[in-house]
């Protein structure tokens, strides 16, 4: 690890002022950046510790209905409030479907949607990566590709974003809320994270010193909260990222869907909102053929990067099976393997009872 | 630039001059304050046997840089027992063979620890299994790892929330 600095702020105006100085990165946990410091991945000059910064640990309800998570909320605090894990379910679900406990009672909230790229390539200092060492080139493509994009990728770079708490707050029409330099301001989660294009060096839209402070809920996001999940396909049942995942909400009006949330997760180097299959749920009965619909629509512009094409129709799958499960009713409580396609659904009345998805395959 | 910071560990107030900021609260614990318990495996956040209880919960030590944690709390695993009284989970790990070789064995005892505290498994098997998937055993001890668990979890919250474990024994 290369040596640097430490500076340990005290107010979010020193913490600004500090790390807009070149080679000054923000540590908060660290459970990202020291490991990637470990690596040589990142090399900041200095370190602009903000863990005791006040005021940023807190969940806040707005009179309006919104909620406002501090910066440094921890996943594991985040995941089990109460007010979380009713108002919004699939958020606590993807939290807890990420990581390990040890690291969930580290990670915090702007750790984790501030989290880089698992791109083993990223993660090779021997490999060119246009993240790392931008005009190098990219060593993923024709590699070992199966865990890459198959959304939004360019010929410069063919990474994911890794985390699963950013893809139900795509969902849910979050916003992160920056102070900087410049003063503060709120930018739509979806629009935070850019895509590749030619300079996959810039990965979110935060400039030199800005500083995440918050993330905030509207006061719509809560009325999904009945029929919500988050469902993750993994290559291991727990402690792993997503090969896809989705996080899916219907507000339902009568028997059908009033409206409908989609993104996907691990398909693309941002969460990726499906806008046109929720347009498609929109006014629709709640059937399989809809769903299938809502899938191909989600999934209509994918093409692989490499050996990932299989990607493609998973993707399709988890999102029929994300949409039936929350349309059977947002589980009570988070299952015991959260986000598991194997799991049980716990909302299920009658295990013997045939449910929308007798015959339909297992295994999605 | 020197950093002097001090932290409570096992009980005991510790006052250290960290030279360097790399510094993580594993190479303290092991290299400057003699506590070995803790181990380094991969040093990188992915196989648990780091696992320190930080401020009362279970963490990567291997993460966690020194000098942001001045004034902390820490428990490892030479501080849980009292004199020659195990910890609960200590002796659940015994009596349940919970562990072979025994490397990765402090980092799951500290984060059974941590897991039992945190009240959301309710004597689950599934929800335990789950909930120690941050702690690797390259011996493959995991049946008696969730079982040393279970009993430890009965011991500390009262046998009337293992539903799980009741099935379990009824089926039996």
């Amino acid at each position: 690890m290369k040596a640097f600095d430490y500076i340990r702020a005290t107010s979010v105006a020193e913490a600004v002022a500090a790390a807009a100085r070149p080679g000054a990165a923000y540590l908060a946990a660290g459970t990202n950046l020291v490991d990637l410091m470990k690596g040589g991945i990142s090399r900041p000059d200095t370190l602009v510790d903000v863990t005791r910064l006040p005021g940023l640990d807190r969940i806040e309800r707005g009179t309006d209905g919104s909620t406002r998570i501090g910066a440094l909320v921890r996943n594991a605090a985040l995941a089990h409030d109460p007010v979380i894990a009713k108002r919004y379910p699939a958020l606590a679900e993807a939290l807890l479907s990420g990581a390990s406990g040890q690291l969930r009672n580290a990670a915090t909230t702007a750790g984790n949607v501030l989290q880089r790229t698992r791109c083993p390539y990223f993660y090779d200092t021997a490999s060119a990566c246009n993240k790392r060492d931008p005009g190098a080139g990219c060593a993923a493509l024709g590699g070992v590709t199966r865990s890459h994009a198959v959304l939004g990728w360019s010929e410069h770079c063919i990474a994911t974003h890794p985390s699963d708490f950013c893809v139900p707050l795509a969902a849910l029409d979050a916003s992160v809320e920056i102070a900087g330099p410049g003063g503060p301001r709120s930018v739509p989660l979806e629009a935070f994270h850019r895509l590749p294009g030619d300079t996959p060096e810039r990965e979110t839209v935060l400039e030199p010193g800005d500083l995440v402070v918050a993330v905030t809920l509207p006061p719509e996001a809560e009325a999904f909260a009945g029929h919500s999940r988050y469902l993750k396909v993994r290559e291991r049942t727990s402690y792993a990222f997503a090969v896809v995942s989705a996080a899916v909400g219907l507000r339902m009006d009568g028997d059908r869907i009033g409206q409908a949330r989609i993104a996907l997760g691990s398909v693309a180097l941002k969460p990726w909102r499906a806008r046109a299959a929720e347009d498609l749920l929109a006014g629709a009965a709640p059937t399989p053929e809809t769903f299938a619909a809502a899938a191909e629509a989600a999934l209509a512009d994918a093409r692989p990067s490499g050996d990932n094409a299989y990607k493609i129709e998973l993707a399709r799958r988890i999102v029929v099976r994300a949409l039936t499960l929350a349309a059977a009713g947002t589980p009570d409580r988070v299952p015991a393997l959260p986000a598991s396609p194997f799991a049980p659904n716990p909302s299920a009345p009658n295990p013997s009872a045939p449910s929308p998805l007798a015959g339909a395959p297992v295994h999605a | 630039m020197s950093f002097p910071i001090t932290l409570t560990v096992n009980g005991t107030r510790r006052s250290v001059v960290l030279e360097d900021a790399r510094v993580t609260l594993l190479d303290l614990l092991r290299e400057r304050l003699d506590l070995t318990g803790a181990k380094k495996g991969c040093d990188r956040g992915q196989c648990g046997a780091c696992t320190i209880l930080l401020d009362g919960v279970r963490v990567n030590a291997c993460l966690a840089l020194a000098v942001s944690h001045d004034g902390a709390s820490i428990t490892t695993i030479e501080g849980l027992a009292v004199g020659e009284a195990l910890h609960p989970v200590q002796a659940a790990f015994l009596e349940h063979d919970g562990f072979q070789c025994g490397f990765c064995t402090p980092g799951q005892i500290l984060s059974a620890v941590g897991l039992i505290q945190e009240g959301q498994t309710g004597g689950d098997p599934e929800r335990v299994r789950e909930g120690m998937s941050g702690n690797l055993c390259r011996c493959g001890a995991y049946a008696g790892i969730t079982e040393a668990v279970l009993t430890a979890h009965a011991a500390l919250t009262g046998p009337d929330v293992l539903p799980g474990r009741q099935l379990a024994e009824d089926a039996a």
